[in-house]
């Protein structure tokens, strides 16, 4: 049957098999004890507290920037009263956990591809296994559960700092003030936007958590093994970020 | 096959075998690594593979602790199959073996300390103070007990090999499985750890089974030496047995 596919459609096919057989084991493993939770919150603090510079960084400049190409062409409409709610309404439902996700894809995912590929390499994970651990549910279901939590509150914190950004670009060029600002902002945002914006988020995590997981669990052994990891973590966890933005947009307008 | 009576040996001293592999085959990559592989190790004694590279030395030992499956053939350890162990058992039956990887495989995002915890806290049920004890004390026996908090990327390769026996002896396993525990190591640090090997087995009395290309390791700590040349045993017997042998291919290890 293979012969009658395209390679590139063959491997495809394997690499969502893979995925899912990955996350079927996950599911089957998250519940059952013993349960790995010291290791579990270490995992909350390297991903999470670990991000939190480059997410503020970046959250704060999609804001700044997204005011400041924004003032000189709404002034022309004389409609800069409306810059809070289109940057509330673009950061909040599209653009904040887009680029957030993409950024934890980056960071987050080819950082686990590595780890776990070089732990493949040096037999550290067969070192688990001999001592009679299980190094999926130490390893794996630990990463996944973190990035699947960790994520969403990156992002909900990066799109915080992205409305202030966007604040202190419209308070220093058009001399907005905080409270006008705020209140434009939070009245412009409804349950429709921030509810499907946030469930999205978990996927996101999840889906970067587990490509990593994936890449790094199962590379072969040698060092070119663990760059091809951290690449392939990267490159796969972003494509999935997109096509699960596109599906819970699809998913968003029929249902809201 | 889960039975295993006891031997008779030429000594006429009955002894448990603890290891028992039988017709042992295995094929990776469509290359047939091992062929019929027969091997009996009995209690308390320290067995030498001798092989050239990728003549399927650590396959073997890998098969005797149940990470890689055989493709026929039995393998009896403590008196299970292991191939046929369900997951829970399999764990079970690992807190009795050791494994020292060629590599040490220390976990490098833990200290010292964390690496023999690892094991500990997962398989023993020991107060922190008697957790302390037993890493304090595992440690001093690698005599490395000042090496507690470091990092693994803080040792050199000798000190990896002994906080890498420290780990696995924390949980006093009953068989001891080194996979080249001297590649990489000067000459020095290889008696060394030779004679660490040595010690511990005098100390524990477990059972070893060393897997070498290191003639001076297997001088210093062989009761008896098999060995592996195209997938199967092609002699066997003691140092000075095997030192003497008429088989070329043996004696160019010895030289």
């Amino acid at each position: 049957m293979n012969s009658m596919l395209p390679k590139f459609l063959t491997t495809l096919l394997l690499s969502v098999y893979g995925l899912y057989n990955f996350s079927a084991r996950y599911f089957t493993e998250v519940f059952k004890p013993p349960y790995e939770f010291k290791e579990t919150i270490r995992q909350f603090f390297e991903i999470g507290n670990k991000s939190l510079g480059l997410v503020s960084l970046t959250g704060f400049i999609i804001g700044f920037v997204l005011a400041l190409q924004s003032i000189p062409m709404l002034t022309k409409f004389g409609a800069v009263s409306l810059i809070p709610t289109m940057i509330s309404i673009s950061i909040v439902r599209e653009i904040g956990p887009v680029i957030i996700g993409l950024i934890c894809a980056g960071k987050i995912g080819s950082g686990i591809g590595a780890e776990l590929g070089s732990m493949k390499v040096t037999e550290q994970i067969d070192a688990m296994e001999v001592s009679a651990t299980n190094p999926f549910k130490f390893l794996v279901v630990t990463r996944i559960t973190a990035t699947t939590l960790m994520i969403p509150l990156l992002i909900i914190y990066a799109d915080t700092i992205a409305l202030i950004g966007g604040f202190i670009a419209l308070n220093i060029f058009s001399g907005q003030s905080l409270q006008l600002y705020f209140s434009t902002v939070f009245s412009a945002l409804s349950f429709a936007d921030v509810l499907p914006a946030t469930v999205k988020t978990f996927f996101f995590g999840f889906a970067i958590g587990l490509v990593g997981c994936h890449q790094g669990y199962n590379a072969s052994r040698g060092t070119e093994s663990v760059g091809i990891a951290a690449n392939v973590s990267v490159v796969h966890a972003s494509l999935l970020v997109i096509i699960i933005d596109m599906i819970a947009v699809q998913i968003t307008m029929i249902l809201f | 096959m889960t039975d295993n009576p006891e031997i008779k040996t030429k000594s006429g001293t009955d002894r448990e075998v603890v290891v028992n592999t039988e017709h042992l085959k295995i094929t990776l990559g469509g290359n047939e690594i091992l062929k019929d592989i027969n091997l009996k190790v009995y209690r308390g004694e320290t067995v030498i593979i001798l092989g050239k590279s990728g003549s399927g030395k650590s396959v073997t030992l890998k098969c005797i602790i149940g990470l890689m499956a055989p493709d026929s053939g039995t393998v009896n350890v403590l008196n299970k199959n292991v191939p046929d162990l369900g997951i829970k058992e399999l764990q079970e039956f690992r807190t009795k073996l050791g494994f020292i990887f060629q590599s040490g495989a220390l976990y490098d995002s833990m200290s010292v300390r964390e690496n023999l915890e690892f094991p500990l806290v997962r398989h023993e049920k020991l107060s922190e103070e008697e957790i302390e004890a037993r890493i304090r004390e595992t440690l001093s026996d690698v005599g490395l007990e000042d090496a507690i908090d470091k990092m693994p990327s803080e040792l050199s390769g000798g000190m990896r090999k002994r906080i890498g026996l420290a780990r696995t002896l924390v949980l006093k396993p009953e068989i001891m499985l080194y996979d080249e525990p001297t590649t990489g190591l000067d000459p020095a640090t290889s008696v060394e750890i030779s004679k660490l090997i040595l010690e511990m087995q005098e100390k524990f009395k477990v059972t070893s089974i060393v897997v070498t290309h290191d003639i001076k390791c297997a001088e210093l700590t062989a009761d008896r030496i098999v060995v592996l040349k195209e997938g199967v045993f092609a002699a066997e017997g003691t140092f000075e047995e095997l030192e003497k042998s008429g088989d070329e291919f043996v004696r160019g290890f010895f030289e």
